[in-house]
């Protein structure tokens, strides 16, 4: 099965709990955003704390844990919105 | 249209930029950090943004506002940094033909904001502790001056 590289964003209570901001993870593709969740939980110590089922968004934009991601594709976890 | 800002919102601005002769009503909504002094004070909320996607999805909030109010011109700012207690972190101007337009919209806005925007807060207490608002439940103390 193929592999990709997806680039990974974290925010705000996430990238203190990750203790970093982006990182890179490489899974195979076709994937979903829950897969990418659980590589991100296996590869990152600190984030083993972010929750199994996160808010996410897949090159800007708001998706379910089931989106597909690709090869190059940007997955942000985004924790709990609190704007305005 | 520039809607982060790390400056004080001009309000004047954001009136200037929706006013025209074909709209007879003008709404505009204020969001203001609060005090909370049950909560040991809190003296200010720092704003933090993942900045590309919250540009993006301001974009496609003001294509769904043009949809649904085609006569509304809309202006919006959304603070980024820290805001002290009693000034405006969010700004939403709406101009219309008529009122109820201007009022829908300008509702429409904010709502979709708090639902969608990806930006997030941390409350500075005046005790120096600072906690990261979950609007879904109780705030996640992280600790004097904002450190994990």
């Amino acid at each position: 099965m193929p592999t990709g590289t997806v680039q990974v964003r974290f925010f705000a209570r996430y990238a203190e709990l990750a203790g970093c901001e982006t990182t890179a993870v490489a899974v195979p593709v076709p994937a979903t955003v829950a897969d990418v969740v659980r590589r991100v939980r296996e590869a990152i110590p600190g984030a083993v704390a972010l929750p199994e089922r996160p808010l996410a968004a897949v090159n800007m934009r708001h998706v379910k844990l089931d989106a597909p991601v690709g090869d190059g594709d940007e997955v942000a976890f985004l924790p709990p919105v609190a704007g305005g | 249209m520039t809607y982060l800002t790390k400056d004080p919102i001009s309000v004047g601005a954001l009136l200037a930029e929706v006013a025209a002769p074909h709209c007879g009503g003008t709404c505009l909504f204020l969001g203001t950090v609060r005090d909370a002094p049950q909560d040991g004070g809190v003296t200010g909320i720092e704003y933090t943004a993942y900045e590309a996607m919250a540009v993006a999805e301001f974009d496609r909030l003001l294509a769904e506002v043009r949809r649904r109010w085609p006569d509304a011109r809309l202006a919006v700012r959304h603070r980024l940094g820290l805001v002290p207690t009693e000034e405006a972190s969010i700004a939403i101007a709406t101009a219309a033909p008529h009122r109820a337009a201007a009022f829908e919209a300008c509702r429409y806005v904010i709502e979709e904001v708090k639902k969608r925007l990806p930006i997030w807060k941390k409350e500075l207490r005046a005790d120096g502790t600072a906690l990261w608002v979950d609007p879904e439940g109780r705030p996640a103390v992280v600790g004097p001056e904002g450190t994990p």
